[in-house]
C-alpha cells in the first residue's frame, strides 16, 4: 500500500485513475461535478491574470505573473483522485459537461492533463522574465486546455 | 379506367422526366477561370480559411504536420454517414489527374468530374459564393501537398438518399445563389461576409437545418443541434454571442474567450485554422458576426 500511497502524490493524474479503481473513497457524483467546476473556475481566474497581460489588456506585472504562474503549478498538481467517479460525466449529471468517453480514455486523460502540469511549469519559469517569455507560455497553455475541451468536454 | 390508368402513367413519366431535368449536375460557366492562374502562396491561406484539412486528413493525423489529405473521416449524419474523400495530388487515389475546372467546378458546384452530384457534406454552396480566382489558388496549393494513396471509401447513406441524382433536387431547394447578410457594408463588413459565408462556411455547424437538411437561412447563425449528437452548436449572433469584436478576433486567434475559458470540440479544430489568418481578417470575421440579425437562441433541428 505505501508504493500506492506514493503513486498517489507523484502528481494529481496518476490519481484520477486511482480515484476509479478505489471507487469508495470517491466523492458522490453531484460533489465531484461541482467540485472539478470550482477547480476549472480556479485555472480560469490565473489564466485570466496571465491572459490578461499576455492580450495587453493589463499592464505587465511581473510579481502578479509569478503569483498568477505558481497558483496555477498548484491546482495542477491538487489530489483528484476522488473527483472523477463513474456517474458524473455528461449524461448522467446536468451539470457536467465531461463526456462518457473520457471514462473510456482515463489513459488519455492522464496524457493530456500531464501536458498541463508541464505547460503550467513552463508558465512558471516565464510568467517574470518579460512579457514576451509569458506571451510565450501562452500558447503551450491554452493548447493544452484546449486539447482536452476539444476531445472530452461537451459543446453548450 | 383505362384513362385515368393512362394518364397516371404519363403524368408520373412527366413528372420523371421533369425532375430527371431539374436534377442535372450544373457546370461552372464557360470562361470562368479564363485568364486566370492560380497562387499556391495565396492558395494555402484559402486551404486555412476553408479549413480544407479540417476534414480531408486522415482521421487523427497530426495537426502539426504538412497536411496529407487522404481522407477517411466519418460524418454521421441523419442521413447516413459521410466519408471525407482523399483530395491529395495522386493521380489515381486523389485528385491529381483532375484539370483545374474539375476541381473548382466541385468545390463551386458540388460536381464531379464524371458529373455526378456530390453529399452536401461538402460545403459547395458556400464555396459557390467564393471568388474563382480565390479557388484556383486553392487548387495550385493542393498540388504541393503530399500524394496520399488511400483509396477513397464509400459513404455508407441508405435509401433513398443513395440516389445521388435526387441530390440534384435537393440543391434545386436549398442551393442559394446570394449572401443572406444584405446592405451598406463596409469594406470590412463585406471581406467578413465573404470568409463567414463563402469560404469559412461557418453557417454549416452555426445555422439549423430543416427536415431534408438544407440551412434554415431565416436563423442564421442562431446556433444548431451539434451533428455528431452531444450539446448544442452555439447562436453566434449578436443575440447569442455578445462578445466585443476585438474578443471575438482573438478567440478566433488564441481559442480564448474573455473569461479565459478555451475553445472546445469542432471547434477547437476550426480555431487551429482561423490562427493561420491575418489579424485583418479576423477583425473582419468579428465586424461581420456584428452585424448580423440578432436571434433568439434557434431551436430547429
Amino acid at each position: 500500500m505505501r508504493p500506492m500511497i506514493r503513486l498517489f502524490t507523484v502528481s494529481a493524474l496518476t490519481v484520477v485513475v486511482a480515484g476509479i479503481a478505489f471507487a469508495q473513497a470517491a466523492l458522490d457524483p453531484q460533489t465531484a461535478t461541482d467540485t472539478r467546476v470550482a477547480h476549472m473556475k480556479l485555472y480560469g481566474a490565473q489564466m485570466g491574470v496571465l491572459g490578461g497581460m499576455a492580450q495587453g489588456q493589463t499592464a505587465y506585472d511581473a510579481v502578479a505573473a509569478q503569483a498568477a504562474a505558481d497558483k496555477l503549478v498548484e491546482l495542477t498538481m491538487v489530489d483528484q483522485s476522488t473527483w472523477w467517479p463513474v456517474g458524473s460525466d455528461s449524461v448522467s449529471i446536468a451539470d457536467s459537461r465531461v463526456l462518457p468517453i473520457a471514462w473510456d480514455n482515463m489513459d488519455d486523460m492522464i496524457v493530456k492533463a500531464t501536458a498541463l502540469g508541464t505547460a503550467a511549469t513552463a508558465m512558471q519559469a516565464a510568467a517574470s522574465v518579460d512579457l514576451a517569455s509569458l506571451q510565450g507560455a501562452m500558447g503551450a497553455l491554452g493548447g493544452a486546455c484546449g486539447s482536452c475541451h476539444e476531445t472530452y468536454r461537451k459543446p453548450e | 379506367m383505362a384513362r385515368i390508368f393512362r394518364g397516371l402513367v404519363i403524368f408520373a413519366a412527366l413528372g420523371a422526366g421533369a425532375a430527371w431535368v431539374l436534377s442535372a449536375p450544373d457546370v461552372l460557366p464557360e470562361g470562368t477561370l479564363d485568364g486566370l492562374t492560380g497562387d499556391p502562396l495565396r492558395g494555402a491561406a484559402i486551404f486555412a480559411v476553408a479549413g480544407c484539412a479540417s476534414c480531408h486528413t486522415a482521421p487523427d493525423a497530426d495537426y502539426s504536420l504538412t497536411p496529407v489529405l487522404a481522407g477517411g473521416q466519418r460524418f454521421v449524419s441523419d442521413f447516413g454517414t459521410f466519408l471525407a474523400p482523399n483530395i491529395s495530388p495522386d493521380p489515381v487515389a486523389g485528385i491529381g489527374a483532375w484539370t483545374d475546372a474539375q476541381i473548382v467546378t466541385a468545390a463551386m458546384r458540388g460536381v464531379s468530374p464524371e458529373g455526378a452530384h456530390y453529399y452536401p457534406a461538402f460545403p459547395y454552396d458556400a464555396y459557390g459564393k467564393a471568388d474563382p480566382q480565390d479557388m484556383l489558388d486553392l487548387v495550385a496549393y493542393l498540388h504541393t501537398l503530399p500524394a496520399a494513396d488511400t483509396p477513397s471509401l464509400p459513404h455508407d447513406v441508405g435509401f433513398p438518399f443513395s440516389i445521388r441524382r435526387a441530390v440534384g433536387l435537393w440543391k434545386l431547394l436549398f442551393r442559394s445563389s446570394d449572401f443572406v447578410v444584405q446592405g451598406e457594408l463596409t469594406a470590412e463588413q463585406t471581406r467578413g461576409r465573404y470568409l463567414v459565408e463563402a469560404l469559412g462556411h461557418c453557417a454549416e455547424c452555426h445555422t439549423p437545418r430543416n427536415l431534408l437538411g438544407g440551412l434554415s437561412r431565416g436563423q442564421w447563425l442562431g446556433g444548431a443541434a451539434n451533428p455528431s449528437g452531444e450539446g448544442r452548436i452555439p447562436n453566434i449572433t449578436p443575440g447569442g454571442l455578445t462578445w466585443e469584436a476585438g474578443q471575438i478576433a482573438e478567440y478566433l486567434k488564441s481559442g480564448f474567450t474573455p473569461e479565459f475559458d478555451t475553445a472546445g470540440g469542432e471547434m477547437a479544430e476550426v480555431v487551429k485554422n482561423t490562427a493561420q489568418l491575418s489579424d485583418a481578417d479576423r477583425a473582419a470575421i468579428a465586424a461581420y458576426l456584428k452585424i448580423v440579425p440578432a436571434l433568439e437562441t434557434a431551436q430547429g433541428l
